[in-house]
């Protein structure tokens, strides 16, 4: 989650990271696999943020948005299809 | 109707054959239905028609895409002589004024790219965009030097696609977004893509069009010029025969 902060930080600021209401849901580090939440206005803002990954730790990697929806329920379901 | 997304810049190291495999099917997944892999000038027609078929086998359209880098406009001229019919898709990296001006008015050129962190090479102003707008090229946004800058220097990138931005919108000149991705970790979705030029005020039913509706338009064009029935813009060969 500190990859996301940094990037969220590094484009928008605090002013706009205060606006994102970024929460971590969950993360299954075995599959790879984070839920995030952010506010439904701020939803493209995180998803620049999420792109412009290209290291965490150091190491190169690269956060792909799997699927977007409205409640975790509806994501959950998104994501077992 | 689902839309088809391109990414006509993929820069793979070509001597690296599993590499370059690697990233057509990364593309795939990524859900690129289209991709343009950025070849040298002189590219063997075999080693092009092999592209095609790791291409095929990943389900991807494959179009050949050259870049040029000339220093005057006698040279661009001649290097599109020579090269306009052996690709599907030309693009004109502009690093001087005068090369920026002749690829803006050349029909022959599809996509006008500018030096991402030479800030006064970046020709694209209006005069540019006026030339553009009377012939076919598309300004085109490569996003890997917004990945990998940091500090100042992508904050002058922002500022100077801002404004590159707004002055194509206000021309009517297509945008192409592109990856430029030298390596899979450097490639992103088209959604991703489309949300990153955000950042340069690019409004989200252009961005999408800049990854899907407009490379598509660039390279369909261009294959039909280059089919064996094109005679002119509007005018193709239907039938042959004595019949006609």
């Amino acid at each position: 989650m500190g990859a996301v902060w940094n990037a969220v930080l590094k484009l928008y600021g605090e002013y706009g990271a205060s606006r994102s209401g970024l929460t971590l849901i969950n993360y299954d580090a075995e599959k790879g696999v984070a839920i995030i939440r952010t506010f439904h206005t701020t939803v493209e803002t995180i998803q620049a943020a999420l792109a412009s990954i290209t290291k965490i730790r150091d190491k190169p990697a690269a956060i792909h948005v799997l699927t977007i929806s409205g409640t975790i329920r509806t994501l959950r379901k998104k994501m077992k299809q | 109707m689902k839309k088809t997304y391109a990414d006509l810049h993929l820069r793979p190291n070509l001597k690296d054959p599993e590499q370059v495999a690697r990233m057509i099917r990364k593309a795939s997944e990524l859900g690129y239905r289209l991709i343009a892999i950025s070849l040298p000038s002189n590219f063997p027609e075999e080693k092009i028609q092999q592209l095609r078929n790791i291409c095929n086998e990943a389900k991807v359209d494959f179009a050949s895409r050259v870049d040029l880098r000339p220093q005057t406009s006698k040279g661009l001229i001649n290097s599109l002589r020579k090269l306009r019919r052996r690709f599907e898709i030309i693009s004109v990296m502009c690093e001087s004024k005068r090369v920026a001006r002749q690829a803006a008015k050349d029909r022959r050129v599809d996509l006008l790219n500018f030096p991402s962190t030479s800030f006064r090479r970046r020709f694209f102003d209006k005069a540019e965009a006026e030339l553009a707008s009377k012939s076919l090229a598309s300004f085109e946004i490569d996003m890997k030097p917004l990945l990998i800058l940091e500090g100042p220097t992508r904050i002058r990138l922002l500022s100077s696609l801002r404004r590159e931005v707004a002055i194509a919108q206000a021309f009517h000149i297509p945008i192409a977004i592109s990856s430029g991705a030298t390596s899979e970790l450097l490639m992103r979705k088209p959604r991703e893509l489309a949300a990153l030029t955000s950042l340069f005020d690019l409004d989200k039913t252009s961005a999408v069009e800049a990854v899907s509706r407009n490379p598509v338009a660039i390279t369909k064009r261009n294959r039909e010029k280059l089919g064996s029935n094109f005679v002119a813009p509007g005018i193709r060969i239907i039938r042959k025969g004595k019949d006609c």
